[in-house]
């Protein structure tokens, strides 16, 4: 059940990520994208890492995805949509991602470093990963915050009519 | 004995199966209870006191001619409405509708009173339901017309801003009973205090913001009649149509459930034996009838509000969710872990 | 759990992922579809480290995607924001006439 559940989130995720950049409608490729995030949820599932995917669709899905299709209806679309695609462009992007999974390939053959065997299982509680997160990495957390509130700050401005 | 499989099954059949029922019944209880405060009659024709009302509505909907406008964008038209139905029944599968069932002709373990337990609750019902904006924004988009179009990009723009409210309103109510699971959280408020009590500033920001969120008035400027024709179903007709209104009824139905899980303590009572986990299937009934029963009172609210209240402005709309109830939120929550901070010292 | 999927399965969906994001990047001339495939690269990264930190037994990894995810948050706001301001002074979106660095 585990196994057939992660080859289809898996297979279905990259079936979705091969259509976001293959689809010539933006509004396209965001609901694609937005079924990507969800399978990938999917995946955090089966990881047991059920906060992480709760977050996952939540934000991705739920929040930054619905500003991308603001975004895309709000701007005109129709003349990229008839666009073609470049061929150089096509090719060196499939070169690239080419030699990316070569890469992968041969990193993955080699035999890797054992993985730790001595810790605790993570039960996939949410306290497990909500703890640390207040005590060891309370420092980040905070400088999260304020990085949130910039960036809100620099929306808001970049917003304005007229920058001046 | 039979096999959990199953009992899952049949659980979520039951469920689904109930919350389709109360939504179809709501639709009619909508308008006998309009009706009833403004003085009319309402529909009487069709049954008994017209309570066979929804299977007539049902049946129109089904044979009215499905039209698909030619200038619409077909798939999306005709995913909308489905993506917009389908959050609010997946979340109910979080919502402890009752203690527990014990049946030992059925299963040896009690059978928990909801369909999936799980230690992230709440956060599954907001991730979920923040995906129904989709059905609106796609409606309003795919629509290919100004009125739907407007009508979405209000609604979107409404329900994100809202779904920051819901959000943060009810982080008091998990800082007090420690657990983001809704089993936990009823289990708390049969043991201690309905946290409606405890937090009224939480209850009363989520009530409204639920509202907002489920497009009711007096915030239901994406359908604004009078100046948006329908909002974002101007072009839905027969069961598309059918599908937004239901899904509207079914997030109405969820944000009861929510409401009565979250505040007013689910299927507890303060008082026994209706303050435990049932040890016996007549208590373990009782505790299903009185999470309906409460289910039920919010919906009435619901209705009421909607015939009582005019329609807000759009502009007060967003001020009230941006100036007013984030920040009271936020103070909420501070004031909230002060207090928790000195009692628990 | 007993399970044939083992890291390196995580890691090569996760890999093929990635590539996928590249390549978009890459081929597509919409700011709007090339920040999507950025947001696909973010996520394959995400996958890897939950994976990491399920076979290390490490929660480390999933406090990184926490991280990340909020940060995520963030750039798509200011760079949707970008886009827009973008595209109200060019009317355009493509990167093929977005050349110069100034507006």
């Amino acid at each position: 059940m585990y196994d057939i559940l992660f080859w289809f989130f898996s297979i279905a995720m990259l079936v979705c990520g091969l259509l976001v950049i293959a689809n010539r409608n933006p509004v396209a490729s965001a609901l694609f994208l937005v079924l990507l995030f969800v399978f990938l949820a999917g995946l955090f599932v089966l990881l047991e890492a059920f906060f992480i995917a709760a977050i996952q669709v939540l934000v991705y899905a739920g929040a930054i995805m619905v500003l991308f299709l603001f975004v895309i209806m709000l701007l005109d679309i129709k003349a990229s949509e008839r666009r073609k695609f470049r061929a150089l462009g096509v090719v060196g992007g499939i070169a690239v991602a080419v030699a990316f999974v070569w890469e992968l390939v041969i990193i993955l053959t080699r035999p890797l470093k054992p993985l730790a065997t001595g810790g605790d299982e993570l039960s996939g509680g949410l306290e497990q990963v909500v703890k640390p997160l207040f005590a060891n990495y309370m420092l980040p957390f905070e400088v999260t915050a304020l990085l949130l509130l910039v960036a809100m700050i620099g929306v808001v401005l970049l917003s304005k009519r007229e920058l001046k | 004995m039979i096999p959990l499989l199953l009992i899952h099954l049949i659980k979520i059949a039951c469920v689904i199966g109930v919350m389709l029922g109360i939504v179809a019944y709501t639709v009619l209880a909508e308008r006998k209870i309009c009706a009833w405060m403004q003085d009319r009659i309402g529909p009487n024709r069709v049954g008994p006191f017209g309570l066979l009302q929804p299977v007539a509505d049902g049946l129109k909907f089904i044979f009215k001619e499905d039209v698909l406008p030619h200038h619409v964008n077909k798939v999306y038209f005709t995913l909308a409405p489905m993506i917009a139905m389908i959050p609010a029944l997946i979340t109910i599968a979080v919502v402890p509708w009752g203690s527990q069932l014990v049946i030992p002709s059925v299963s040896h373990d009690p059978i928990p009173g909801v369909i999936a337990n799980l230690n992230v609750g709440i956060l599954f019902v907001f991730a979920i339901s923040s995906l129904g904006v989709y059905g609106i924004v796609l409606a309003g988009w795919s629509s290919n017309s100004k009125y739907p179009f407007l009508g979405g990009i209000r609604s979107s723009a409404q329900m994100i801003s809202y779904e920051v409210c819901l959000g943060l309103s009810v982080v008091p109510v998990f800082m007090q009973v420690g657990s983001l699971n809704l089993m936990k959280v009823v289990e708390y408020q049969a043991q201690h205090t309905w946290l409606g009590f405890t937090q009224p500033l939480s209850c009363f920001i989520f009530l409204v913001s639920a509202f907002a969120e489920t497009n009711r008035l007096p915030f239901d400027l994406p359908e604004a009649e009078q100046e948006l024709v329908g909002g974002y179903h101007t072009e839905y007709s027969s069961m598309k149509f059918a599908m937004f209104f239901l899904g509207e009824y079914a997030a109405m139905f969820m944000a009861s459930a929510l409401m009565a899980t979250l505040f007013f303590g689910g299927w507890s009572l303060p008082f026994a034996p209706f303050n435990a986990p049932a040890q016996t299937l007549t208590v373990g009934l009782i505790h299903i009838g009185i999470f309906l029963a409460k289910v039920c009172g919010f919906l009435f609210f619901f209705i009421w509000v909607r015939w009582t209240i005019p329609r807000f402005r759009y502009d007060q709309l967003m001020t009230l969710g941006w100036k007013i109830f984030i920040p009271l939120t936020l103070l909420n929550i501070l004031i909230s872990g002060v207090v928790l901070a000195v009692i628990t010292k | 759990m007993t399970s044939a999927i083992t890291l390196n399965d995580y890691l090569i969906v996760s890999g093929l992922l990635f590539a996928l994001g590249i390549a978009g990047v890459i081929i597509r001339r919409n700011a709007l579809v090339i920040y999507m495939a950025l947001e696909m690269n973010l996520n394959a990264a995400n996958l890897a480290l939950i994976a990491f930190s399920k076979f290390n037994k490490l929660v480390e990894g999933q406090i990184l995607v926490f991280f990340v995810i909020a940060i995520a948050a963030a750039e798509v706001a200011v760079g949707l924001a970008i886009i827009v301001a973008l595209y109200r002074r060019k009317q355009t979106i493509s990167v093929d006439q977005l050349t110069t660095m100034r507006l």
